[in-house]
């Protein structure tokens, strides 16, 4: 993507976000045009910093599109993840001889990009169980509070990979 | 009869999300250093909001309020991204202070 397309996809999204925030095109009392003007005035004023400063949509990135597919596949796995795991927290906690081993572990992830970095470190700390602690590199410090989600982690690997495969790492 | 099954399926969610927030809470009580306590709030939370949401999403959809479920939605994301992040800001913090993490056999704290 070059970059003049880039500010374009950035103004449109920006603009319709707002349309739908605003709801000003099917207001009770026909188009509101204050608003409809003034998300316009907003979108630019928010596609002309971030196309200054980078920040979104920089048209830096490559294959785009596919991983924006993938990711929306991955988001679903993930919220199912979080609520399996959370059962077994609310089991931990209500039981009554609470059975948790606290642990902090260590481990090297193979994943090299800042985002696919920072996506798996927030999918650690969503799943109930572990809280991704330091990321230094590539050294992810971990604290676990049982056995069996720490061996997820390290043994199993299913959440790296995973990730692995959304932005084609 | 749509009416009641639409009811039904809000009040399971804002049950369940109720059910989340306060096993968060009573994890909190229960569990024995800063570390455990953070897991039982940062996550059981999360969950128990969404699925509050969930459910008043369901019910504003029924009534004809499609910019609300937008708006909802938009909120559910943002809890997604905001919630761990938090987290995870906060037990660095603690980590790098040097609070030391519970381990079995210690003395609650």
């Amino acid at each position: 993507m070059k970059r003049s397309v880039s500010a374009v996809v950035t103004f449109v999204i920006m603009y319709v976000f707002w349309l739908l925030i605003s709801a000003c095109l099917w207001a009770h009392h026909g188009i509101d045009y204050i608003r409809v003007v003034g998300g316009i005035i907003c979108a630019g004023i928010v596609t002309a910093f971030s196309h200054k400063h980078r920040l979104l949509f920089t048209g830096e990135e490559e294959n785009v599109l596919i991983k924006t597919m993938r990711f929306m596949l991955y988001a679903p796995w993930l919220l199912w993840q979080i609520a399996l795991a959370n059962f077994d927290v609310a089991y931990r906690v209500l039981h009554p001889e609470m059975p948790i081993n606290p642990q902090v572990i260590e481990f090297d992830t193979t994943l090299t990009g800042d985002i696919s970095r920072t996506t798996l470190a927030n999918s650690i700390t969503l799943t109930p169980g572990t809280i991704t602690i330091e990321v230094k590199g590539s050294r992810f410090r971990v604290h676990a509070i049982a056995d069996k989600p720490a061996e997820a982690l390290t043994v199993d690997q299913t959440m790296q990979k995973k990730v692995a495969h959304v932005f084609m790492e | 009869m749509m009416d009641s099954v639409v009811n039904a399926l809000t009040t399971a969610f804002l049950i369940l999300g109720v059910f989340f927030m306060l096993t968060g809470a009573i994890g909190l009580l229960r569990f024995p250093d800063f570390y455990t306590r953070l897991h039982a709030t940062g996550k059981c939370d999360t969950l128990g909001e969404v699925l509050i949401l969930l459910g008043c999403m369901i019910y504003t959809a029924y009534h004809g309020m499609p910019f609300v479920v937008f708006k909802l939605l938009c909120i559910i994301i943002f809890f997604f991204i905001a919630n761990p992040t938090g987290t995870h800001a906060i037990v660095k913090a603690a980590y790098k202070t040097g609070v030391k993490p519970w381990r079995v056999g210690d003395e609650r704290r």
